[in-house]
């Protein structure tokens, strides 16, 4: 009695390994073949975020880098590489970020000009589960050029709030802006704007009464030099908590440099700095509060 | 008649064959935990380096024995780990486990709690600990039913009952426990234990041996520095690490700890200072203490990217 049962348990067991191997190695096959996934974009981002316009692959315009694996899903270190100056005759105009499989797979939409010096661009962002990592330029003549990686992160959007939520608050919408080595007003100057934004993903569980937090996120940079925008972004809950970025410009003179940032509940924070031809000085902040914090 | 009779006698040499080798006071023991008595009464089961939800036996386990009462201090990363403790209990005393100590949320020491569960045992945790169970418990289950290849019941996530406040005494019969609750350092939910008795130290995470020290998700790099600094100053006759040996003496254990979350801290500061980038910071902050811990790589970066982001807004 007992032996027939382990016997068919057994019969069971080898059937259903036979069957999980079997499954296997198609799908096996199939990753090893393409690297990226391509259905969630091809299926529907495509379409939503280009219509049918043509998209090239190409690493030619705009080079992603992204790690295979990333330690954290809630702060991937990603950045964007352009393949050519920015000149008045041939720039990128935006860049598109997209996570195919996060909820909100646009990541950030960036604006650069002529005065940008290199579109080159890092910041960090959340990954939800393993997904493809897409790129897409578009240049001045209005052509589009996509480059992709597959990044294994995941649990980005969900991964409680990094930082005490309190503190958080008190610090949020604090603005730092840092510049490296100006050498001339001509050439490209590497800039990094932070962000103290605890990004609240609308995902995240609140630790005392386990409800979700109600998302609260920046949706718009604005970056300008004596009133001409150098560097302006959309962004979503993708982007990580405190957002950061790294981008260039050609300060061409001195000037006023002004940074604004807009969140999901109208909070408007901007912080001006006088550029003297040598450094950057900041400011006083000035902080205007349209909507409310709350936690 | 014979034929049956035969299949019978098989069916159950197999039937003895697969079930518990060996019964403990009455207790069915596939496997029973090795335990070091680091001093008298107090029992440890040492862990050795490994992969959470893919090898067991990671964390130092173990239970302490009152005259009245057994206090078991984490019950391992299964179910299975936590029966073979409890049968190492039932090998070494016949006193009935009356509380499960949880010392912090992580997998590798919460997820044998289903071995001990029965009206007679209380559960006891840090007073963040419940939620952090309650917010994490669900991946945990799913991670751990993805290794074991069955589906965990919610039921192996057993939350606890009472909640340490800032300190708890436990009498277990002519021994007492002190029990705090510490704050933020290795998570957010971390407990130390000391017997009064034997003047002995349970630190559990808030002390890594031979394995690198981790950050957790709810933990603070610079908070933890400060309270392990602390604790140092605290007089113990010895402690017992999350990770390492089962016994250490105190305060001396912590050194190397100290040292790598130090330089940890500091070497991202510098990083942070220099304008450097979080990519670069991942293949270079910290490398000199490479040689000297167990899962380096498994935990390094990790810890570099939570210090990095930590620091990032310190004032």
């Amino acid at each position: 009695m007992h032996l027939s049962t382990r016997l068919r348990y057994l019969t069971i067991v080898k059937a259903f390994l036979f069957v999980s191997l079997l499954g296997m190695t198609p799908l096996n096959a199939a990753e090893q073949m393409s690297p990226v996934p391509d259905s969630v974009w091809q299926n529907s981002l495509k379409a939503q975020f280009f219509g049918d316009h043509p998209i090239v692959q190409s690493d030619e315009v705009v080079e992603l880098e992204a790690p295979v694996r990333a330690e954290d899903g809630a702060v991937v270190p990603i950045r964007i590489h352009a393949k050519f100056p920015q000149t008045a005759d041939r720039y990128i105009k935006t860049i598109s970020l997209i996570i195919d499989k996060n909820p909100a797979p646009l990541a950030g939409k960036f604006q650069f000009t002529p005065q940008s010096g290199r579109a080159d661009l890092a910041l960090r962002i959340r990954v939800n589960e393993y997904s493809p990592v897409r790129v897409i330029a578009e240049t001045n003549d209005g052509k589009l050029f996509m480059d992709t990686h597959f990044v294994k992160a995941s649990g980005g959007c969900s991964a409680p709030v990094g930082t005490d939520l309190d503190a958080a608050m008190k610090r949020l919408g604090k603005i730092r802006f840092k510049t490296k080595n100006i050498t001339s007003l001509d050439e490209p100057v590497a800039t990094q704007l932070a962000v103290s934004h605890p990004n609240i993903t609308g995902m995240q569980k609140d630790q005392v009464s386990l409800l979700y937090i109600p998302p609260h996120f920046v949706t718009q940079v604005d970056v300008k030099f004596e009133g001409e925008p150098i560097f302006s972004a959309e962004t979503t809950i993708s982007v990580s908590e405190n957002p950061n970025f790294r981008f260039y410009f050609v300060p061409q003179k001195e000037g006023t440099l002004t940074a604004e940032i807009t969140d999901s509940k109208g909070m408007k924070f901007t912080q001006t700095y006088a550029f003297d031809g040598n450094e950057i000085k900041s400011a006083k902040q000035e902080k205007r509060a349209v909507g409310q914090p709350s936690l | 008649m014979f034929i049956k009779n035969r299949v019978v006698t098989i069916g159950l040499v197999l039937l003895v064959s697969q079930w518990p080798p060996l019964a403990v006071a009455g207790l069915a023991c596939h496997k029973i935990a090795e335990v070091t008595e680091i001093t008298p009464g107090v029992f440890v089961r040492a862990g050795h380096s490994g992969t959470i939800f893919k090898d067991g036996d990671i964390a130092n386990i173990g239970f302490i024995v009152g005259k009245r009462c057994v206090a078991v201090i984490d019950t391992g990363g299964s179910q299975q780990e936590g029966e073979a403790l409890k049968c190492a209990i039932k090998q070494k005393t016949s006193t009935p486990v009356c509380y499960v100590i949880n010392t912090h949320v992580h997998p590798d020491h919460i997820l044998g709690n289903l071995a001990f569960k029965c009206p007679d045992t209380r559960f006891i945790g840090h007073h963040n600990l419940r939620r952090a169970m309650s917010l994490l418990g669900p991946t945990y289950l799913r991670r751990a039913s993805n290794k074991q290849g069955e589906n965990l019941s919610p039921d192996h996530i057993v939350l606890p009952e009472e909640q340490v406040q800032q300190q708890l005494e436990l009498d277990l019969g002519g021994r007492v426990l002190q029990l705090t609750a510490q704050p933020q350092a290795h998570t957010d939910n971390d407990l130390t234990i000391f017997d009064v008795e034997t003047r002995t130290l349970w630190l559990a995470d808030l002390l890594f041996s031979r394995h690198i020290p981790v950050i957790g998700g709810s933990g603070s790099l610079g908070a933890w520095l400060k309270l392990i600094e602390k604790l140092q100053k605290q007089p113990a006759a010895r402690v017992v690490p999350g990770h390492g040996p089962a016994s250490m003496p105190w305060p001396e254990a912590a050194n190397d700890e100290i040292r790598y979350l130090s330089r940890l801290r500091d070497d991202t500061r510098t990083w942070l200072q220099q304008n450097g980038e979080l990519p670069e910071a991942l293949e270079n902050v910290g490398y000199a203490e490479q040689e000297k811990w167990e899962q380096f790589s498994e935990f390094h970066k990790r810890n570099i990217s939570t210090a990095y982001t930590e620091l990032e807004w310190e004032e």
